[in-house]
């Protein structure tokens, strides 16, 4: 008789999670519960970094430090730059009557070391829905885009990386603007590009950005590096992977984008937007 | 048995097995890593199977969903299942040397699985690989482990 109750109840719950996402509240509370058990095996790991940063030695810390300065100028004298091409494109842009994507936002999240399906790709931070993270926002790191957010808890959310198998990213080639998708592979640093005719002009070594088609990912953003593959006639026998450009296994930290502006309209389908120069 | 003493034990060896679930590891042993929260489930009810039954089962499978991520309920209908199973044979399995039980355990670790490849193809029609059955085997595997370390907590 339990028997019955506890299938009965759980088909309910399966028809209805499958269905719709009428659920979600009751996940986000029963996760309440839960995620301490996530922070609780995350505890050890994050105690034995911050006790290794406590010991670093002060030389290891001032040859850090110098080299981080190093680092930041460069960086400020490339934004300079940056800043002024900002501008000049926004300009370019009014002209085309494009509309422009103004900025984003950013959370910084730490990465729960716990494990959840090994045959997943996906990882779980210590942000959630209580610091305004929600499904789907996209997550990147400081070399470029990680993932998006699968699913948004009140105090973690689950990520699904872009090379899980059930993920695709529209991507452009950076160095001619030729559009495609790039699907996750299941293995770790690799994607796929399957949906690309015979005929492209992708080469190894071709720099993926983010199309900002789909409007999940905001363009503009790092994806891959184009694999070698063997140059044949006949593209499409030929299987084109490439290589995550964001250090997916090896980054602790991860920073969650909000788009500060809306639904980017289409453009007249006469106008091209230009390709972005290298 | 103290009535209190023993609900406290059971939940902490329940969440200690989900804590398990989750623990960090290097991608082969993370492959490997067994379904200890039914391991630990399956112990209790053939130990007490007037206190740990189907209630349990489904509450700790639910647990378990949201906590590894799955849909809502495939844990829960897979735990309730298998312990509805143990308890019908509880009698005869209490009797079984180790290794007869364990060939039991391993049919149960099995048909969880199978429940599980079952709705995780339903979620994603992905391609799952053979070591998708590979905790089963290490499940099996760690029955003798998790017997002895439950039966010395549950006499302790």
């Amino acid at each position: 008789m339990r028997l019955l109750i506890a299938i009965l109840a759980s088909i309910a719950l399966l028809i209805t999670e499958y269905r719709s996402e009428r659920l979600m509240p009751i996940r986000a509370t029963l996760s309440i519960l839960t995620d301490p058990l996530k922070y609780l095996v995350d505890l050890p790991i994050s105690l034995f970094k911050n006790a290794s940063e406590i010991l670093t030695s002060y030389d290891t810390l001032k040859t850090e430090n110098t080299h981080l300065r190093e680092e930041q100028l460069i960086n400020k004298t490339q934004l300079l730059k940056f800043e002024a091409l900002e501008k000049e494109n926004i300009r370019l842009r009014a002209l085309l009557e494009n509309s422009f994507k103004l900025g984003e936002q950013v959370l910084i999240a730490e990465l729960l070391s716990i494990n959840m399906a090994p045959y997943e790709h996906i990882m779980v931070v210590n942000k959630g829905t209580r610091f305004g993270v929600h499904a789907q926002q996209p997550v990147l790191d400081a070399n470029g885009v990680v993932g998006q957010v699968f699913r948004a808890l009140p105090f973690s959310s689950e990520i699904m990386l872009i090379t899980d198998p059930n993920h695709a990213i529209p991507v452009q080639v950076n160095r001619n603007g030729l559009l495609t998708i790039a699907v996750g592979s299941g293995i770790s640093n690799q994607l796929n590009l399957p949906y690309l005719p015979n005929n492209a002009d992708i080469q190894p070594g071709d720099l993926l950005i983010t199309s900002g088609l789909g409007g999940t990912f905001p363009a503009g953003y790092p994806v891959g590096i184009v694999n070698d593959f063997p140059q044949t006639s006949n593209k499409s026998i030929t299987h084109i992977t490439a290589t995550p450009k964001a250090l997916l296994d090896r980054n602790r930290e991860l920073l969650i984008v909000w788009s500060n502006s809306t639904l980017v309209p289409l453009t007249a389908p006469a106008i091209k937007t230009p390709a972005p120069h290298e | 048995m103290n009535n209190e003493y023993s609900s406290v034990r059971i939940f902490a060896t329940l969440l200690l097995a989900m804590c398990l679930r989750i623990v960090p590891l290097p991608e082969s042993l993370a492959l490997m890593n067994p379904d200890w929260v039914l391991l630990v489930l399956i112990y209790w009810s053939l130990a007490i199977p007037e206190r740990v039954g189907i209630s349990y089962a489904w509450l700790f499978g639910i647990f378990t969903d949201v906590l590894m991520g799955r849909l809502f309920g495939q844990y829960a209908l897979a735990y309730s299942l298998i312990i509805y199973m143990v308890l019908i044979w509880h009698r005869q399995l209490r009797q079984f040397p180790l290794i007869q039980q364990s060939a039991f355990v391993f049919g149960c670790l099995l048909i969880s699985q199978l429940l599980l490849f079952w709705f995780e193809n339903l979620k994603t029609p992905a391609q799952l690989h053979g070591t998708f059955w590979l905790p089963v085997l290490s499940g099996t595997a760690s029955w003798f482990i998790v017997y002895h370390i439950m039966r010395f907590i549950r006499r302790f």
